[in-house]
């Protein structure tokens, strides 16, 4: 049957199983905002902003393994979704984009609201397509989907000039791709297993460094088995935690530069890094010079150019993390491979006097709220069973420090580029991944204007996000820096006017709370999340002057910490 | 050190434009890029010289491997290959220059393809060490235009390099 271009986007989607499409419209997809008019398999969900839909797309697909799916129109709706592309480039996070385009004989002619969407999306996407042909465009939709959610997932932007989705052509929507320049590999070589599973059973100093490439190949089962079963510490990046249960006594926790200080010095002195889907990205290596000096590592990566990027790695093992974390396993089995307490007992000794400064200590009289507080009282009352969203500065390495993420795909925030304005779109992705489970965004008074409008959309979708400020005053991150690095000159990090956010949450037609009392926050907490339908926006009064700690300064080593 | 990479891509509008956008990207620097369609016109085969330590070498082959447009690439520097590379030379002559001119076309097995009274437009074709050669060779007479085709390189295996 001849379908028109809108038409063939429609019943494409339907193939790849799309349910949710995030999006805003604009005169380039009129003609694709038209199909979706006419069919009710797929929810379009009308954000405010296109960064905020694509968050959106991105939230949806970290918590729930499945592609998200955004549109926006051509000119200032492709570029407003740059921001949410560039996030889900550098977090590998599987989106497919489309952009609506001026129609083909206007390309190249400055026309009203033309960008070169290809050109300004090339560095920052997995890779795009701009549609020359109607006949190319369903293909072109499958290809994309193969490619954004197989290898190192990715987004993938699809340009649509407007007069290809208004022509017509037979729809056939290819069963399989094959695509001579594209083949990722998915097993590491076998080799190369076997040698780290021969540096796994000489270690003496051994430790697991986890990161993002862990929850996105849905592979902490075999993750944890493994870990239990060598008796090994392990520690987990940002992108990586709930890959393994963090409340269990072989985790050390985070590392990195507000890492734990059992995770850093475990790194520092061991002498065997198992590094699996973690890149050795500067936030978690510190000075690279001063990394890891006595260790012999293996590395676990999809992505070849990951390894021996910045780190020179010993055993390299390219392929998908969880065939790869079965095939050690099963290579253990073969060998009946035991690994006697008996050869790390003196490391655990180390690692336990080091567990003894216990770094995430804080003081908390009670005189004002503690943001660290906040987060442990939001641990217990959500059972560490809630998906936690979060924007970018203090409250995010709060969180991470303090949530304790026992399940994968719990925790979902902007680590590789750290965009403020993730937090609150990403919650409405992942409540309507999964409308039944509680959700609360984290974030910061300065982060959270930076997409406040969403609101509007969680009011029109239902969406009961519990909404987690804590308010310092200040761009704390940014405070803090200024504090250590520039002899306290707060130049800019300071809202000298904040909206006043119950007014603001209750004019979206949602509930606001300003708790600014100690002995209110866990009843606050209490009352909010009992409100399961409703959106609850709590405006918590912190202190304004904390610090994350611990801290290692950018371009240090990793065992010269700032403690306290 | 200088390295050649021969690369097989998808002949494809932006194509080019994906490795380009990778080493500016990246802060890697070419050296010369010469890319033209093969015997299959779907490929487009590509020269790239480039400079950089083992570390930044070894990346650039993973980056350009990573390019969903890239087909297959092969570094030559390490194997037996040859490298070439055109350049046309438009030189000032006078009576007292036109001969040298001449001899020095002669003795580096270059051609002069057009004359005018004035002046000489030649082709050389060469490693490029060998045109650079050549190119002060000319002097006294005064070259007053250049332009090179980049290399092109290819490996003396028996085994072609190609899509499939
Ligand atoms: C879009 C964007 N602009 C600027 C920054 C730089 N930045 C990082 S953290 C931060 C301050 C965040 O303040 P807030 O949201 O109040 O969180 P807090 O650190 O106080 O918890 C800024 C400005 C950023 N990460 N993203």
């Amino acid at each position: 049957m001849e379908l028109t271009g809108a038409q063939i986007f429609i019943e494409s989607l339907k193939k790849e199983g799309v349910t949710h499409l995030f999006g805003y419209p604009g005169g380039a997809v009129l003609y694709i905002y038209d199909a979706i008019y006419q069919q009710d398999a797929i929810q379009h969900i009308l954000a405010r902003h296109e960064q905020g839909a694509v968050h959106a797309a991105e939230g949806y697909a970290k918590a729930n393994n499945k592609p998200g799916v955004a549109i926006v129109t051509s000119g200032p709706g492709a570029t407003n979704a740059v921001t949410g592309i560039a996030d889900a480039y550098m977090d590998s996070v599987p989106l497919v984009v489309f952009t609506g385009q001026v129609p083909r004989e206007l390309i190249g002619n400055d026309a009203f609201q033309e960008v070169d969407t290809v050109g300004i999306t090339r560095p920052c996407t997995k890779h795009n397509f701009l549609v020359e042909n109607i006949e190319d465009l369903a293909s072109t939709i499958k290809k994309a989907f193969y490619i954004a959610t197989t290898g190192r997932p990715g987004p993938v932007v699809i340009d649509i000039p407007k007069d290809v989705s208004n022509e017509k052509t037979e729809f056939v929507y290819p069963e399989t791709v094959k695509m001579r320049s594209y083949k990722p590999s998915i097993k590491g070589n076998p080799r190369q297993i076997k040698s780290a599973v021969d540096a796994m059973l000489a270690a003496r100093k051994p430790i697991f460094y986890t990161g993002g490439g862990v929850i996105l190949s849905q592979a902490a089962d075999e993750l944890t088995e493994l870990v239990r079963r060598t008796g090994f510490p392990i520690t987990q990046t940002l992108m990586g935690l709930g890959g393994f249960p963090m409340s269990d006594p072989q985790s050390l926790a985070m590392l990195g530069m507000h890492g734990t200080y059992e995770a850093n010095m475990a790194m520092h002195k061991s002498d065997l890094v198992i590094a699996i889907g973690s890149r050795f990205d500067d936030r978690v290596t510190g000075n690279v010079e001063k990394f890891c000096p006595d260790a012999k590592i293996i590395h676990v990566d999809i992505d070849p150019s990951s390894i021996s990027k910045n780190v020179k790695v010993d055993v390299p093992i390219v392929g998908q993390v969880k065939p790869v974390l079965a095939a050690i396993l099963a290579e253990l089995d073969q060998r009946d491979a035991i690994f006697p307490a008996g050869n790390i007992e003196n490391w655990w000794k180390q690692i336990n006097e080091w567990r003894k400064t216990d770094c995430l200590n804080f003081d908390n009289p009670g005189d004002v709220i503690k943001p660290q507080y906040v987060l442990q009282k939001l641990h217990e009352i959500t059972a560490g069973d809630a998906y936690v969203t979060s924007d970018v500065g203090q409250h995010q390495m709060w969180a991470a420090q303090y949530y304790n993420f026992d399940k994968p795909n719990r925790w979902i925030n902007s680590g590789g580029l750290g965009t403020m304005g993730f937090g609150l779109p990403a919650a409405m992705g992942v409540q309507l991944a999964y409308p039944e489970s509680t959700v609360a965004c984290v974030t910061g008074e300065a982060s959270i204007q930076m997409c406040i409008q969403e609101l509007a959309t969680c009011k029109q979708y239902k969406l009961p996000i519990k909404v987690v400020l804590l308010n310092n005053g200040y761009m704390g991150m940014v405070r803090q820096w200024q504090e250590f690095f520039y002899e306290g000159r707060y130049s800019m990090s300071y809202f000298d006017s904040l909206p006043d956010f119950v007014m603001l949450a209750e004019s979206f037609g949602h509930v606001g709370m300003m708790i600014d009392q100690h002995t209110d926050v866990e009843s606050a907490l209490k009352e909010a999340f009992d409100r399961k339908d409703d959106l609850v926006f709590m405006d918590f009064r912190t202190d304004p002057e904390e610090n994350v700690y611990p801290m290692i300064p950018a371009g240090g080593g990793q065992s010269e910490m700032i403690l306290v | 050190m200088r390295h050649v990479i021969s690369i097989l891509l998808e002949n494809e509008s932006g194509a080019l434009s994906r490795v380009a956008g990778l080493f500016s990207a990246r802060a890697y620097n070419i050296e010369s890029l010469s890319v033209a369609p093969t015997v299959d016109p779907s490929v487009s085969r590509m020269t790239l010289v480039t400079r950089g330590d083992d570390h930044i070498i070894e990346q650039i082959i993973k980056q350009l491997n990573k390019l969903v447009s890239v087909v297959k690439l092969q570094e030559l520097t390490p194997v037996e290959h040859i490298e070439r590379e055109m350049v046309l030379i438009k030189a000032e002559v006078n009576d007292k220059t036109r001969d040298h001119v001449r001899m020095m076309t002669d003795i580096f097995k270059a051609s002069i393809l057009s004359v005018s009274p004035t002046h000489f437009v030649i082709e050389m074709t060469g490693e490029r060490r060998k045109s650079q050669e050549f190119i002060d060779a000319l002097a006294p007479a005064v070259v007053v235009e250049i332009v090179r085709s980049g290399s092109q390189g290819m490996s003396l295996s028996d085994k072609p390099l190609r899509s499939n």
